[in-house]
């Protein structure tokens, strides 16, 4: 193991800024992406069935 | 048409190809949360720290596979939309529309890291070296790809335009590989060489290539959920978007 202690391993060796923020954005960017993908299938979903239900005289 | 060819176009149908990914979107992410694991795992608890950069070199395992990602989208994108162009195929237009997010996602992280990663070795955040420029006009043609195919109300002439924009582009790809060997860079030469063994130690490898795959199982997750969207947004009229509306809860 390369880290003695939780504080080294969030100090990278004097690199935290650096490694961190790159990982920092990696992981954000990497969460929201899905998430907006989703929410543009459920509001395609929502708006196919508000176009469709008005003729739906069957049900 | 024949039997084969038949086949091959089958889930060319966004019908099919929506319930296919419908049970292709769960493989995808646990294949990416356990790849992520085991690679941020090995990335900073079983790789050593490198001799010369110190511990700055662990941003390697996402810079390098975010790279990878932006020059292979980007040809994977040019390859669906010349396919929708030549062949007037519907999903693969789609598609190519849903891959330009996660390219510009994934070459913007790649200029990121690459930022955060200079800043500590080479004393810079940015260079106009051909490296990182010709990567930046790869954000750029993603960009401009994206906005080309919103701005054209036709969506056939949109995806049209968006072919040819992608299609040309994708000169810019090899552009981008071999401008380490063509121009005396500030970048460093390419980290995996198909003909040379690897210079890294190979706990560093295997954490970069774990991390590579769980982009990659990333990469098609969300493409096919966006994909899926743009599938139902297009033909909101079709027969197969009713079905789906009718066995799905209504939101």
């Amino acid at each position: 193991m390369t880290w003695n202690s939780a504080s080294e391993f969030f100090a990278m060796g004097g690199y935290g800024l650096y490694v961190w923020g790159s990982y920092a954005a990696a992981a954000a960017l990497m969460l929201l992406e899905p998430l907006l993908a989703q929410h543009r299938h459920r509001q395609a979903l929502r708006d196919a069935a508000a176009q469709t239900d008005p003729t739906e005289t069957d049900q | 048409m024949n039997a084969s060819t038949l086949r091959l176009f089958t889930f060319a149908a966004p019908s099919r190809f929506y319930a296919l990914t419908g049970w292709l979107i769960p493989v995808c992410w646990v294949a990416t949360l356990a790849f992520t694991a085991a690679g941020l795992y090995m990335g900073f608890f079983v790789a050593p720290t490198d001799a010369t950069q110190g511990e700055a070199y662990r941003i390697i395992f996402i810079h390098v596979p975010a790279a990878w990602m932006s020059m292979v989208l980007y040809l994977v994108m040019a390859f669906w939309a010349g396919v929708g162009w030549a062949f007037n195929a519907r999903m693969a237009s789609m598609l190519a529309r849903a891959i330009a997010p996660t390219g510009a996602m994934f070459t913007f992280l790649a200029l990121w890291t690459g930022a955060f990663w200079g800043k500590p070795t080479w004393g810079t955040w940015w260079v106009w070296d051909a490296r990182l420029t010709t990567e930046l006009i790869l954000l750029f043609l993603y960009l401009g790809y994206i906005a080309l195919v919103n701005a054209i109300d036709d969506m056939r002439r949109a995806d049209q335009a968006g072919a040819l924009l992608a299609l040309v582009g994708s000169v810019n790809v090899p552009i981008i590989y071999f401008s380490v060997k063509w121009w005396n860079t500030l970048h460093q030469g390419a980290t995996i060489s198909m003909t040379a063994a690897p210079k890294m130690a190979s706990t560093m490898l295997t954490a970069m290539l774990l991390l590579t795959v769980a982009f990659w199982a990333y990469a098609f997750a969300v493409v096919f959920t966006r994909a899926r969207a743009i599938a139902v947004e297009r033909e909101s009229h079709a027969g197969w978007v009713a079905d789906l509306l009718k066995t799905t809860i209504k939101p």
